[in-house]
């Protein structure tokens, strides 16, 4: 089954920049030596007394082409992709903004091995091959509501979670979902250290009821912008729940359990008063540090492309309205 | 220890280097930010560089006394000022990112943001101070002020704690960068300690 059917919160690609453009501009301003000079000068330059010391990056993580279904229903900006692949919260990798795409180059996505167990029939392993071609892959491009009040829109390469769970198929008792980051503090220099994966106890875990993981909307992402996902973006593999807020769409997903009661969540663990199990987009639900009434959405590489908008509720999905009947969404924050 | 003398040319050149480099840094950061050459999100990137620029100057500025007293090199005591101007500058310069660009002259937002957000209301303090300094860093000024212009300047012991608690409070959590710099500012503080108890029993 593919959801095609055009709905008021669909996004679009008609405004996409085009890569080809994209890139061909960074040539020419390349050409006039700005990139060059910039980066020496600008750069983190004043960002890290430690940068000093550093050198180059790595050579770049290989990304590979994917063949999907695309989604052509049409209506907002995208974000560029360098934007989306350089301002990344992946705190494994570290805790700043530009640390993934740094130290996740050298990342190792195959062989990969996702579980999916517990409360099931029909426990499944998938290799990395099966992440690419168990299922057709489509196209859907989200918006991603982090809830440090920032907005991008992206499009994601993958399959429904309903998919993959129908094949395990639940049994009756399981009311949860638990996810699992891999777990590899060789790769991972968060994990090495508390002090540089900011306090969290890893594996980063997350979780869903399972009848928000059977909403068709909630992706299991294997690509983003026509490619495999990078790395910092949480290759091989990661949940994309665009109605949440970002830290719900656990990346570099290792297991996937069936299970009867709700599952501990790795930001709720470290500060309760500020992140629930639900995390739903909720612009009247403030957060002590960021208020979630608007956002700003980022569709362009300049300070000046930036747009400031209301927050909508469900980050617009309201297709998930029903799955939140008589509950108190205040409460369950 | 013989005290160190260098030629007063000296002195001038590495305090208009020092208004070279904090000026040139700060339009490039603006440059790239405006221009969309920053790879992932410019307006982090922009109060991330002017964030810490300021309190990278703050710190420049707070080592030269004690650096001249262990020296014996009184030269270099101009150079506080030149160092904290620039500070107050950045701190400026962090400031109006915020309003132009993360909140877009939004001054509803803006304003119920600082009284609200607690590391926003100490940062905007921490502002409110350096600029006061920057303002009253002249001669005119300090003639001006006598005496209290050596109490008003010590403020800038507190804009410093306040700076940053705003850094260590801004994070969603405590990275190695905040407390890098919270380590740093106590060496600082702990250099002139026995000026600050004064200060406190007077």
């Amino acid at each position: 089954m593919l959801i095609k059917s055009t709905k008021r919160s669909d996004e679009s690609e008609n405004q996409v920049t085009d890569e080809t453009v994209f890139n061909s501009r960074r040539d020419v301003l390349k050409k006039l030596g700005f990139l060059g000079a910039g980066s020496l000068l600008g750069g983190s330059a004043l960002a890290n007394p430690l940068d000093w010391f550093k050198d180059e990056r790595p050579p770049k993580f290989v990304q590979s082409e994917l063949s999907f279904n695309v989604d052509t229903s049409t209506k907002q900006t995208l974000t560029p992709e360098s934007q989306a692949i350089n301002y990344n919260n992946f705190y494994e990798f570290g805790t700043s903004k530009s640390d993934p795409a740094k130290h996740a180059q050298s990342f190792k996505v195959n062989p990969w091995k996702l579980e999916v167990e517990g409360l099931v029939e029909n426990p499944l392993t998938l290799d990395y091959d099966d992440l690419l071609t168990k299922f057709p892959l489509e196209e859907r491009i989200y918006r991603l509501r982090c809830v440090e009040a920032w907005s991008m829109v992206i499009p994601w390469i993958g399959f429904s979670l309903s998919r993959l769970l129908k094949q395990a198929k639940p049994l009756s008792s399981a009311k949860y979902v638990a996810f699992e980051t891999v777990y590899d503090p060789k790769q991972m220099r968060g994990q090495r250290s508390r002090f540089l994966g900011g306090g969290v106890d890893y594996p980063y875990i997350e979780g869903l009821r399972l009848d928000e993981a059977m909403h068709p909307l909630a992706l299991m992402t294997v690509g983003m912008y026509g490619k495999t996902l990078p790395p910092q973006n949480g290759a091989p593999v990661r949940l994309t729940v665009p109605w949440k807020y970002g830290f719900k769409s656990i990346k570099s997903l290792v297991k996937i359990k069936l299970v009867d009661k709700m599952p501990p969540t790795s930001w709720n663990i470290l500060i309760p008063s500020e992140y629930g199990f639900y995390a739903n987009v909720n612009p009247k639900v403030a957060h002590p540090r960021w208020s979630q009434a608007r956002e700003r959405r980022i569709v362009g590489a300049s300070v000046l492309d930036q747009k400031r908008i209301d927050t909508k509720m469900f980050n617009g999905y309201e297709e998930v309205t029903s799955l939140y009947t008589g509950m108190d969404l205040a409460r369950y924050y | 220890m013989k005290p160190i003398r260098i030629k007063p040319w000296k002195i001038q050149t590495l305090r208009l280097s020092i208004h070279g480099f904090s000026n040139l840094l700060l339009g490039f950061a603006y440059y790239q930010a405006l221009l969309g050459l920053v790879l992932g999100d410019p307006v982090q990137y922009l109060l991330d560089f002017t964030g810490i620029g300021a309190l990278n100057l703050l710190a420049l500025s707070l080592v030269i006394s004690p650096i001249a007293s262990k020296l014996k090199f009184a030269q270099l005591m101009p150079l506080r000022r030149t160092l904290g101007i620039y500070s107050a500058i950045y701190a400026i310069a962090h400031f109006y990112a915020f309003v132009a660009f993360e909140l877009q002259f939004e001054w509803l937002i803006i304003v119920s943001e600082i009284i609200e957000r607690p590391y926003i209301t100490v940062g905007f303090i921490a502002l409110f101070l350096l600029t006061t300094l920057l303002i009253t860093s002249n001669r005119i000024s300090k003639n001006w002020l006598k005496s209290r212009w050596q109490k008003l300047h010590n403020y800038v012991y507190i804009s410093v704690c306040l700076g940053v608690l705003h850094y260590l409070w801004a994070v969603k959590t405590i990275g190695p960068q905040p407390v890098i710099y919270a380590f740093i500012f106590a060496l600082l503080l702990f250099a002139r300690r026995k000026k600050i108890t004064n200060l406190f029993k007077k």
